[in-house]
């Protein structure tokens, strides 16, 4: 049971920043990683020693989240209006305009990265969900594909969407409040 | 190479995944279009944005947290 505490105190933080970013508030994220820890706890005789413990654990608890998200899960919102739109021709409708700052100089403002995470929470579930795995855990293509339950071509498209989706909410809320 | 094409071919570009022949056409869009240069700029920040903002893991376990888990084990390993 002491191990266990420890496993608790060592990978119990970032399992909870995960589930957290997956689930969007703290009360589920909480559910989410005592029921990572119960499947752990079940299942640990299943643990082979090919990964870390901490990459298994943290596994588990992604999965425990998705796991939550698919029980909630509503309808399916659109994402159409934020992909860029195109004349027959193939030409862009809309202009775009520069950016005024680096990716550095804004993160360095707490209410851009504020204004960032609102927007990834806004992105439909199917989309947030592969960006957050992809572009914040790291994880590969492949161990998205397989979590998900879907192809790879299918975490590319959503992971590509996602980002274009991302840009241009991000940019309409930053038009005319940067310099 | 129209914008369009830009925008479906963007993921293996910035992945590095397109093939030779087709990294020059879009390479040569760039070059004459700023909308698409831009988007590409901004589409590369979005990442580092994304990755930048996200909350870091809270230095400790809450405790509350922790002893729910340990007391669901506990009964748990009771059954």
């Amino acid at each position: 049971m002491e191990a266990f505490a420890d496993l608790v105190n060592r990978d119990g933080p970032r399992m909870l920043a995960v589930c957290r970013r997956l689930l969007g508030n703290d009360h589920d994220a909480q559910d989410a990683v005592q029921d990572a820890f119960l499947s752990a706890f079940r299942s640990i005789a299943k643990f082979d020693g090919r990964s870390l413990l901490s990459t298994w654990l943290h596994r588990i608890a992604v999965n425990a989240a998705l796991m939550r998200l698919r029980k909630n899960r509503s309808e399916p919102a659109a994402i159409e209006s934020l992909l860029p739109q195109f004349s027959e021709d193939g030409h862009r409708v809309d202009s775009v305009d520069p950016w005024s700052l680096t990716p550095e100089e804004m993160l360095e403002r707490e209410e851009i990265r504020t204004l960032v995470r609102e927007e990834i929470d806004h992105l439909p579930e199917m989309y947030r969900t592969v960006l957050i795995l992809r572009d914040i855990e790291a994880m590969e293509t492949r161990q998205v594909s397989e979590l998900l339950g879907v192809s790879e071509n299918v975490v590319k498209v959503r992971l590509h969407r996602a980002r274009i989706a991302l840009r241009e909410a991000f940019a309409r809320r930053m038009k005319g409040a940067l310099p | 190479v129209t914008c369009q094409e830009v925008v479906e071919f963007l993921l293996e570009y910035f992945d590095r995944t397109l093939p030779g022949e087709q990294i020059a056409l879009f390479e040569g869009h760039l070059a004459d279009c700023e909308c698409c240069k831009h988007f590409l700029d901004q589409y590369r920040a979005i990442v580092r944005l994304t990755a930048g903002s996200a909350i870091p893991p809270p230095p400790k376990m809450p405790e509350a947290v922790q002893s729910a888990i340990l007391e669901a084990i506990k009964a748990a390993r009771g059954h």
